[in-house]
């Protein structure tokens, strides 16, 4: 199935601090869409919104002409899988339990062997598999965040979320994560949205990127188009170097804008 | 990378197990299925385990029985044309014994199961049925009833009814608190913590202007003891157990999520929030029931999940019944030894199982391999 997902009006704040004024935007299907912006610019809220893991004050998230803030949450859990950041796991779970969980919005209690095979499926296609049985309070943040993201995987939602997925990788790992999410885009013909820090990586693989400033969007478009030295100058008040390397635009920050 | 194809092509995954499942299994897959086959092993075993000790615990006494008397004379209660015993032997196994090893063994079940999912739902491998202030609620209650003369029912329950009701009253004021504020793990142990407090400094202040008798009244209760269970009141607990127990066990994958954090929870379609009130208020009626008969015995609520854990990891559906079967074995052993050690004298349940379960737990931690002891 290929659905499309818009964003209408989207209103989040703590208090009187509003953290996004709306918010508008429209994916079309089987897409990687990156949102960047400066620290505290509302992306992670975004994401959280999209998922309603945070609930929107206003404005509505439709997915498949169907509104998300309307929907029970097993429901939202059905469309929208999300990946976050980082995971503590109070009680020690091993790591093909941490995935099973995943299948939630599917499963009876008693769980199914077909439950299980989409698991180890699952486990296989990362190239985790041998980690099945560890602990996953004592895995290293890459192979975290691929268990994190085969949950994700897992509840075989259309869309799926990712909160800053390579933010504590070496640069190995995010370009392991990166190409495993790009695939599985195109494979599964599923839609990723991540909030993203590193320009560069948002660059790369990004069919669509969202730039936002103070809880709004300033500029959106295909990577060539948004990734721009005036952008960067006037979002991130950084003064930068922009050149295109196969066809997508990489940057250098070369001094901070004072003033 | 057949395989990797295979997968992403998305309709070919059913063929793809198919083909794999009549293959040889990997290495993982077999230590999996062997986990799989021990948790189950394990709740099996405890609970058998639990049916032997009954039997063993029901010959110690004055009376001499035998551990095949024993179970012939509860099983002649329900098949008279097969089992035979006298007269003497079936009144004392069915009327003195075995109600108490009941009441143990269901206090112990249900402070068990009400440990597992608190720790759970408040994310917190210190939490226990008593986190929620059901101790002060229900020694206020006791308190009132002692000393201002104040009771809710009268009669046999003139002290016991207070301390339900108080308790009761005392976990869903501090679940109604928390909720208002958002019922985060971190609210309801604060507002817990906080309230408790309150209830105790108001038991103590009626404890300063009470008199001997009323003082007396007051310490019979709450030393933690198995005395009360009667058939009768094994019977009203069997039937909150009844209702609770179900309802605690359904919800195992929730709490299974919910052990990874709220946000994780509600990104699986677990209302975290909810899902937490809701077990408390269930957890906060069997714990009611079972402190009002006897006690506070807070140890055993705390450390058998955590022994269940140790053997069988977190999957709630295999650990609630661990938990509480363990929880079971630990109270009725504990107490069938303060019953016995120094006879005729009793010691009461509470004082034995801290000083039977602490020792046997301390082996446990330091005899696991996991660097975090709650594994």
């Amino acid at each position: 199935m290929m659905i499309k997902l818009q964003a209408k009006d989207i209103i989040f704040g703590y208090d009187s601090n509003p953290i996004l004024e709306n918010v508008n935007f429209e994916i079309a299907p089987s897409r990687l869409v990156t949102i960047v912006g400066p620290n505290g610019s509302g992306k992670s809220t975004l994401i959280k919104c999209i998922d309603r893991i945070v609930s929107p004050q206003g404005g509505s998230i439709l997915i498949d002409r169907k509104d998300v803030t309307k929907m029970s949450r097993m429901d939202v859990a059905r469309y929208l899988s999300y990946v976050p950041q980082s995971s503590v796991r109070i009680f020690p779970t091993n790591v093909f339990d941490t995935i099973l969980m995943g299948r939630r919005p599917h499963i009876g209690w008693l769980g199914s062997d077909g439950d299980e095979e989409k698991v180890w499926d699952v486990l296989r296609l990362l190239n985790i598999e041998r980690l099945a049985m560890s602990n996953f309070n004592e895995l290293s943040g890459g192979q975290q965040q691929k268990v994190l993201i085969a949950r994700a995987l897992v509840q075989e939602a259309e869309v799926m979320l990712l909160d800053e997925p390579t933010s504590n990788l070496d640069i190995w790992h995010q370009l392991d994560v990166m190409n495993i999410i790009r695939d599985v885009v195109k494979k599964r013909e599923i839609t990723a949205i991540m909030a993203l820090h590193d320009l560069n990586l948002a660059s790369t693989y990004s069919d669509r990127i969202i730039m936002m400033k103070r809880g709004r969007i300033v500029a959106a478009g295909d990577p060539t188009s948004v990734i721009t030295a005036e952008n960067i100058a006037s979002v991130y008040r950084v003064e930068a170097a922009v050149r295109n390397l196969s066809d997508r635009p990489m940057i250098m920050p070369l001094r901070q804008i004072k003033g | 990378m057949i395989r990797y194809r295979a997968f992403f092509h998305g309709k070919t995954d059913a063929g793809l197990s198919r083909s794999r499942r009549a293959g040889k299994k990997s290495g993982v897959e077999l230590a999996h299925e062997r986990f799989k086959f021990i948790r189950l092993f394990f709740v099996l075993s405890i609970a058998a385990l639990l049916v032997l000790l009954t039997g063993f615990i029901i010959t110690l006494g004055p009376l001499n029985i035998s551990v095949a008397d024993a179970y012939s004379a509860l099983l002649a209660r329900f098949w008279p044309d097969y089992f035979h015993v006298e007269t003497l032997t079936s009144r004392v196994v069915w009327n003195i014994r075995f109600p108490r090893i009941v009441g143990g063994i269901m206090a112990g079940f249900g402070l068990g199961i009400c440990g597992c999912v608190m720790q759970a739902v408040l994310k917190n491998p210190l939490a226990s049925p008593f986190t929620l202030g059901i101790t002060a609620g229900a020694q206020f209650g006791i308190s009132i009833a002692a000393v201002i003369g104040v009771s809710i029912f009268g009669g046999p329950y003139f002290i016991i009814g207070n301390a339900f009701v108080c308790a009761l009253f005392c976990s869903l004021f501090i679940i109604a608190l928390a909720a208002i504020k958002g019922a985060t793990s971190e609210n309801l142990v604060l507002a817990g913590i906080a309230v408790n407090y309150f209830f105790t400094a108001i038991s103590q202040l009626l404890k300063y202007f009470a008199s001997d008798e009323q003082l007396r009244l007051m310490t019979n209760w709450g030393m933690g003891d198995l005395a009360a269970f009667s058939w009768a009141n094994s019977r009203l607990l069997l039937a909150v157990f009844v209702i609770c127990f179900p309802l605690l066990l359904s919800k195992s994958w929730d709490l299974n999520i919910m052990t990874a954090g709220d946000e994780a929870a509600k990104s699986i379609g677990v209302d975290a929030e909810k899902t937490r009130i809701f077990i408390m208020i269930v957890t906060s009626l069997l714990v009611a029931t079972i402190v009002c008969f006897m006690g506070t015995i807070a140890f055993v609520g705390l450390v058998a999940p955590h022994m269940a854990r140790m053997v069988i990891g977190g999957d709630h559906r295999f650990l609630i019944p661990a938990s509480g079967v363990l929880g079971g074995l630990v109270l009725m052993s504990a107490d069938a030894v303060g019953m016995n050690m120094i006879a005729p004298t009793i010691i009461p349940t509470g004082i034995m199982t801290s000083i039977v379960g602490v020792p046997f737990f301390m082996y446990l931690m330091m005899k696991g391999k996991r660097k975090e002891f709650w594994t």
